[in-house]
């Protein structure tokens, strides 16, 4: 006989090990993001470094790499040097036995440019129309600023006078058939005068120019215009390096891509995910909750009912690039292309709907989560106890008043649970978007001043395909991949904050039904 | 010949369900009803007339069809595909099935209690308007009004008064089964069904139900299905006695307690058989 207390053995462990694992790959991954997606953004110290032969670099150190050959050779360091009009590459690895010294002098300086990247050197002077300013160090250093901010503000301007001037203009004038030979003029003149406004943008961008130097010598013109900021990285306190990342990560959020997508913010692709998974979900719920309804309330339940009920959970399982597929040949072809030679034949051979666009991404993922919605809806529809329908039913209420008064209303909390699950599902789908309608690049989000004010037919951006496009198809992959970390975990956090607001709303019901969810 | 009268030996044949109320005294006037669920009988050519303002209490044990029937009465049935049915109701003179009736109607003038409470998830206020608002009433005024009546005449108007807008979830089982009552005699129904009422409930909230139950029988005809011999015998003045589908007697309740006509009632109230 064995003892009286019976052994548990290890399963409780074994369980608790499981979750214990989960959770450690959870933050693992979380804080992988954070830390290389948001330290991208951080005003890393710029060396000077003077190598034995002489030769001198400034640049941030992103690694070092311990060579093959053991302790034997001395290990390799990765500088990000920038400079890629002066150099041709903007990173250079270095040996370390070649490094005779490394210093960080305070007046390095670092500039964000429109084009070839990152400077790293030295401010010599400033010009205004060819003509060399007198000012040196300190006060040089403060007009730089205030003349960036002057910049700054005539590159707002002429981004304004460009989309929401001429490019309107140009648009209406595109449109033949709307407009009269007289308004015609009219359109030509008033576009000929935005143009010449900014034409004076331009040049008063163009006035000013930079002289900087490498550290090694080598003198260079900068346009003004073209500088997007400028900073000393280790002449900042460590509050002021706290203010740049937070500028940096602000401008990362806010703005357009940049320089082939491998530079400047993510703004439209976080605007076209979450306005896309908005739509999606407008167009997914009330699908979801009708089929469910019919099929829990409505169909008589039999063989048939559940044939169907398997076919919509099996749904679930079929690879998403195949929606993609469905939607390209159904919605963009098929019922795009019909609008267009219905409604838009005068724009034909350029397509209008048969093209990919938002519509055709938000109702292919639509179809994609419909299932989620089904199954969620129902198993809320099954939870709700009979005797609350025949309640309502015996106090003289039909049955769609007895749906809308009382069941709708309990099986809410349900509904939105399969809401969530599809927003989740939805805003990481990438497969089936290549097919219908996301772009690489659109500067301008698909929401505008100009009626319908959304456009459903317009091409937009993804985050999760602006990941996979800096990823993969980026020429510079050092560069790159913070961008890659960072809108990895931007899509996370914009995934987490559309859950939370979907638990939020359903937290909300939940305490108005109370008693009855436990 | 009254069925009720005389005490028959116990060997003899079932007795002929006969109907002891005229047509005029009549609430429910049941004919030759057989009803089947998936093609298997749980009423079999059951006749009877139910008397106007009286309370009428259904026993047998389980799965006599005594719930079925009561059911039947508001067409309750017509949500399951599965039920068929012969024979006839008549509500008033009027075939509850016939051509002409609505059926939501029907309910509003049936109004029915089960056994479980079964508030709505929404506040004390609105359980009891619910009824009254699919009515097309709207004016605050007039729902006041009639939320009081209701919830006074279930006895529950003291005790909840104060917290009108509470949930309904918040308030005992007893007073939910008393607020459920409430909600359905907002819409003035002429018949209450009460499909074992008081079976969730403790005794103290158990009394209070039949309490109430004795003072509505002058103002509607009430049909209570019960398990409980002594609260048939407490509060019904007319019971049925069901088996296996079967209406086996049906007499005023002091005679059918003490001098049951039939040894299978006699049996069954005694407790001698389950």
């Amino acid at each position: 006989m064995g003892s009286m207390r019976r052994d548990e053995g290890g399963w409780p462990w074994l369980t608790a090990g499981s979750v214990a694992l989960s959770l450690l790959m959870v933050l693992a991954l979380l804080a992988l993001l954070a830390t290389r997606g948001l330290a991208h953004f951080w005003p890393a110290e710029v060396e000077r470094v003077t190598l034995i032969d002489g030769d001198q670099l400034a640049g941030q150190r992103v690694r070092t790499l311990a060579p093959p050959g053991g302790e034997a050779s001395a290990p390799e360091v990765l500088y990000r040097t920038g400079n890629r009009d002066l150099d041709g590459q903007a990173w250079r690895w270095v040996s370390a036995a070649e490094i005779a010294s490394r210093s960080t002098p305070q007046e390095l300086l670092m500039l964000q440019r429109q084009r070839w990247g990152e400077f790293f050197g030295r401010l010599v002077a400033l010009r205004e129309a060819g003509d060399t300013l007198g000012i040196r160090d300190e006060a040089l250093w403060q007009e730089l600023q205030t003349r960036l901010a002057r910049v700054d503000d005539l590159r707002q301007r002429r981004d304004r006078v460009q989309s929401e001037e001429i490019e309107p203009l140009l648009r209406r004038l595109a449109n033949e058939s709307s407009v009269g030979p007289d308004t015609r003029e009219a359109l030509i003149a008033r576009l000929g005068e935005a143009r010449r406004r900014l034409e004076g943008i331009r040049a008063a961008l163009e006035r000013d120019t930079l002289i900087v130097e490498s550290v090694d010598g080598r003198r260079l013109e900068q346009p003004l215009g073209e500088v997007l900021a400028a900073w000393r990285p280790n002449a900042l306190s460590p509050v002021a390096k706290l203010e740049h990342w937070g500028h940096r990560v602000w401008a990362f959020l806010s703005e357009g891509p940049r320089a082939a997508n491998a530079g400047g913010g993510v703004w439209p692709a976080i605007f076209g995910t979450v306005l896309m998974v908005l739509l999606m979900s407008l167009l997914v719920t009330p699908f979801g909750v009708l089929a469910a309804v019919y099929l829990n309330e409505v169909a008589r339940q039999g063989p048939l009912t559940r044939l169907v009920r398997i076919a919509v959970r099996n749904l679930a399982g079929v690879p998403s690039i195949v929606y993609g597929v469905f939607g390209l040949g159904v919605f963009v072809y098929g019922i795009g292309g019909s609008l267009d030679q219905w409604f838009f034949s005068e724009r034909l051979p350029s397509p209008t709907f048969g093209t990919g666009g938002l519509l055709w991404a938000s109702l292919t993922l639509a179809l994609l989560t419909l299932p989620v919605v089904i199954v969620a809806t129902e198993e809320g529809l099954a939870r709700i106890p009979d005797h609350q329908r025949e309640a309502a039913l015996a106090l003289g209420a039909t049955r769609y008043e007895m749906l809308r008064r009382v069941v709708l209303p309990m099986a809410t909390p349900a509904m939105l649970t399969g809401v969530i699950l599809a927003v989740a599902r939805a805003a990481g789908e990438v497969a089936p978007l290549m097919l219908v309608g996301v772009a690489k690049l659109a500067t301008q989000v698909p929401v505008d001043g100009e009626f319908p004010f959304v456009h459903l037919e317009s091409k937009f951006m993804h985050l999760g395909y602006h990941l996979y496009n800096i990823g993969f198809q980026s020429s510079d992959m050092e560069r790159a991949l913070p961008l890659v970390y960072a809108t990895a975990l931007l899509l996370v956090v914009v995934i987490v904050v559309l859950n939370l607001t979907a638990i939020f709303l359903r937290h909300h019901l939940r305490v108005r039904h109370r008693a009855l969810v436990p | 010949m009254p069925a009720t009268l005389s005490h028959v030996p116990a060997s003899a044949a079932p007795a002929p369900t006969v109907a002891e109320f005229t047509e005029a005294e009549s609430c429910f006037d049941i004919r030759d009803l057989s009803l089947a669920y998936d093609g298997k009988p749980a009423l079999e050519a059951l006749t009877l007339r139910i008397p106007r303002q009286r309370v009428t209490a259904f026993i047998g044990p389980s799965g006599c069809g005594k719930s079925t029937l009561l059911r039947a009465l508001n067409r309750l049935h017509d949500l399951n595909d599965e039920v068929r049915r012969e024979g006839s109701i008549l509500l008033e003179g009027q075939d509850i099935h016939g051509p002409g009736v609505e059926v939501a109607e029907l309910r509003r003038r049936v109004g029915m209690v089960f056994q479980t409470p079964n508030p709505f998830p929404m506040s004390i206020y609105d359980n009891v308007a619910f009824g009254v608002r699919l009515q097309g009433v709207k004016r605050k005024r007039q729902l006041d009004e009639i939320v009081e009546w209701a919830l006074d005449s279930a006895a529950l108007w003291g005790e909840v008064k104060d917290r009108l807008h509470s949930s309904a979830w918040s308030l005992s089982g007893g007073q939910q089964q008393r607020l459920v009552i409430a909600r359905t005699l907002a819409v003035r129904p002429e018949v209450l069904l009460l499909d074992e009422p008081a079976s969730a409930l403790d005794p103290i909230s158990t009394l209070k139900i039949e309490e109430l139950i004795r003072t509505l029988k002058s103002r509607l005809t009430l049909i209570l299905v019960t398990h409980n011999m002594q609260q048939a015998a407490r509060v019904s003045d007319v019971t049925a006695f069901l088996q296996a589908g079967e209406l086996i007697e049906y007499a005023a309740t002091d005679t059918l307690f003490t001098n049951p006509r039939l040894r299978r009632t006699e049996d069954y109230i005694t407790g001698r058989m389950h």
